[in-house]
C-alpha cells in the first residue's frame, strides 16, 4: 500500500466539456473561497517580500503561475510512474528545474528584473503553494485538470500580491507601475500628499494583507476551525 | 503499489539525467546573452555613477556612449600601471571579474580605474573606482565616481546579490545613492576618511564624511562602509600619485594609454 493511490472518486463522464462546472471550480475556487494566500495562508513570505512595487510583483506573479502550471502538468503526467517513496524529491526536482529555467531566462532577457527578483525567483522552489498543489492535486488528477488547478492557484496568488503591491507602491512610494501618481496630483492641484515609509517596509505588507483577509472573511463568512 | 528498489534507483537516475541535461542545455544556449547583459549592466553602472543615463533606453547607445567617453586602465596597489596579469595576458579593465579579483591577495590584485573623459577632449572629467565587499547576505559591489580633484564624490552606483528587498537592497536606489554626491573622502589634513553611513535614517544633514543611513538595514550599511573604506585605502596610492601628476598639465597614466591607443 503506497500513498500514490490517493485517487479520489472523480465522476468520469464519457466526455466532459472543457469548462464544465467542476472544472470551472478549479479556477474560481482559489481566487476567492480557497485562496492560497488568504485562506490557506501559504506563500506568505514572497507575498511580503516582493510587493514593494507593482512591476517586480507582476514578474513574480507570472513566474509563479508558470511554475505552478507546468509543475502541475508534469507531475500529473508522471503521477502513475513516480515511486511513492521518493515522490516529494521528484516533485522538488521538477519544481527546482522549472524555477532555474525561469531564473536563467530572466537573466538573459530581463536583467534588471533578475537583479531585483533573483533571490525570490529562486525561492519559488520553497513556495508552499507550488508543492502544496503538487501533493494535494497533481498527484491524483489528470493532466488537464491539473493545469486548470495550477492556473487557479497561480492567479489566486497573483491577484492578492498585485493588490498588496498596488497599495504598497501607491501609499509608500506615491506611484503605480513607477508612474508618479502623487507627483501628478501635486502638479495639477498643488496639493502635496506625503508618502508613508511604513508601506515600503514588510510591515506595510502585513497590514495590507491583514486588511484584505479581514474584508474577505467578513464577506465570505469564513471561520477558522 | 510498492515499487522495487531497483525501479526507484533507475527512475531517479533517469530523471536526474533528463533534468540535468535540460538545465545545462539552457545554460549553454543562454550564456552569450547573459554575458552581454552583464557587460551592459557594468557599463551602465560605470556611466551611471557619473551621469544620468536613465533616458537612454537602447543598449547599443549605451555601449557607444561608453566607447566614446570612457578610458580604462589597470593599476596595482602601488598605483603603478599594470599591463599584464600573472600569466602574461594583457589586462583589460572591463574584463576583470571583481568577485574573483576580490579573493586574490591585496598586494597582487589588479585595480581597474575607469576614466570618464570630458566630451570631445582628453581631459579627465571623473574617475570611477570599482569596489567589492560583503553585505548582510551576500556580496555587494560598487562603482564610486570621484571628481577630477580625486576627493569629491561625484556619484556612486551600488549593486548587490541578495540584500533584503526594501531594506538593504535600497543601496541600488537613487534616493540612497544621491546621498553620497558631494561628500569628500579626504579630510582637510589630507588623510583618508572615506564616507560612511550612520545608523538610522533621520534625514539630517551630516558633515562631509557621513551620510544618512538606511532604516532597518544597518548591517548592509556597515558592509557598504567597510567596502568603501577598504577599497579607497587600496586606491589611495594611485590617488596620491595621480594628484601629484595632475599638478602638471596632464595626468601621466592617462597619456600612456592614449598614446598607446592612438599611436600619436
Amino acid at each position: 500500500m503506497s500513498t500514490e493511490t490517493l485517487e479520489q472518486a472523480i465522476v468520469k463522464e464519457p466526455s466532459e466539456p472543457l469548462f464544465s462546472k467542476r472544472r470551472k471550480k478549479f479556477i474560481t475556487d482559489p481566487l476567492n473561497d480557497d485562496n492560497p494566500i488568504t485562506i490557506q495562508v501559504l506563500g506568505i513570505c514572497s507575498a511580503l517580500a516582493v510587493t514593494v512595487k507593482m512591476q517586480p510583483t507582476l514578474v513574480m506573479s507570472i513566474a509563479v503561475v508558470f511554475v505552478v502550471v507546468f509543475s502541475n502538468l508534469i507531475i500529473s503526467l508522471m503521477r502513475n510512474i513516480i515511486p511513492g517513496r521518493i515522490r516529494i524529491i521528484v516533485q522538488l526536482a521538477i519544481v527546482a528545474t522549472l524555477v532555474t529555467l525561469v531564473s536563467e531566462f530572466l537573466k538573459a532577457y530581463l536583467f534588471d528584473m533578475y537583479k531585483v527578483l533573483g533571490a525570490f525567483v529562486g525561492l519559488i522552489i520553497t513556495n508552499c503553494i507550488v508543492m502544496g498543489r503538487l501533493e494535494a492535486f497533481a498527484m491524483a488528477n489528470k493532466a488537464y485538470d491539473s493545469v486548470l488547478d495550477g492556473l487557479g492557484s497561480g492567479f489566486g496568488y497573483a491577484w492578492i500580491i498585485l493588490t498588496v503591491a498596488f497599495f504598497r507602491e501607491l501609499l509608500g512610494s506615491g506611484s503605480v507601475f513607477d508612474f508618479p501618481v502623487y507627483g501628478t496630483i501635486q502638479n495639477l492641484t498643488g496639493f502635496a500628499i506625503p508618502t508613508n515609509g511604513l508601506m515600503v517596509d514588510s510591515i506595510g505588507a502585513f497590514m495590507v494583507l491583514g486588511i484584505i483577509i479581514w474584508i474577505q472573511r467578513t464577506k465570505n463568512g469564513y471561520v477558522e476551525h | 503499489m510498492q515499487r522495487s528498489n531497483l525501479y526507484i534507483i533507475v527512475f531517479a537516475a533517469v530523471l536526474t539525467i533528463i533534468l540535468g541535461g535540460l538545465l545545462s542545455g539552457t545554460s549553454v544556449v543562454l550564456k552569450p546573452l547573459q554575458d552581454k547583459q552583464v557587460e551592459l549592466d557594468t557599463k551602465k553602472k560605470i556611466l551611471g555613477a557619473v551621469m544620468d543615463i536613465s533616458n537612454i533606453k537602447k543598449p547599443q547607445e549605451i555601449l557607444d556612449l561608453y566607447d566614446q567617453r570612457v578610458k580604462s586602465i589597470v593599476v596595482d596597489i602601488n598605483g603603478d600601471l599594470m599591463e599584464k596579469d600573472e600569466k602574461g595576458n594583457p589586462l583589460v579593465a572591463e574584463k576583470i571579474d571583481f568577485q574573483k579579483n576580490h579573493k586574490k591577495d591585496v598586494q597582487t590584485r589588479p585595480y581597474p580605474v575607469f576614466m570618464i573623459m570630458k566630451e570631445g577632449s582628453d581631459e579627465v572629467d571623473s574617475y570611477v573606482l570599482p569596489m567589492f565587499g560583503a553585505g548582510l547576505w551576500d556580496w555587494i559591489s560598487g562603482f564610486v565616481a570621484l571628481d577630477s580633484d580625486l576627493n569629491t564624490v561625484r556619484g556612486v552606483a551600488f549593486d548587490h546579490k541578495s540584500e533584503t528587498p526594501g531594506l538593504g537592497a535600497r543601496i541600488t536606489t537613487p534616493v540612497v545613492q544621491q546621498r553620497y554626491i558631494g561628500k569628500k573622502i579626504f579630510d582637510e589634513q589630507g588623510s583618508l576618511q572615506s564616507v560612511s553611513m550612520v545608523k538610522g535614517e533621520n534625514g539630517e544633514s551630516l558633515d562631509s564624511h557621513h551620510i544618512d543611513g538606511m532604516s532597518g538595514a544597518t548591517l548592509t550599511g556597515k558592509g557598504v562602509n567597510a567596502m568603501l573604506k577598504e577599497y579607497l585605502t587600496y586606491y589611495e596610492t594611485f590617488i596620491e600619485k595621480t594628484k601629484e601628476a595632475g599638478k602638471k598639465p596632464e595626468v601621466e597614466e592617462v597619456e600612456e594609454v592614449v598614446t598607446e591607443e592612438q599611436n600619436i
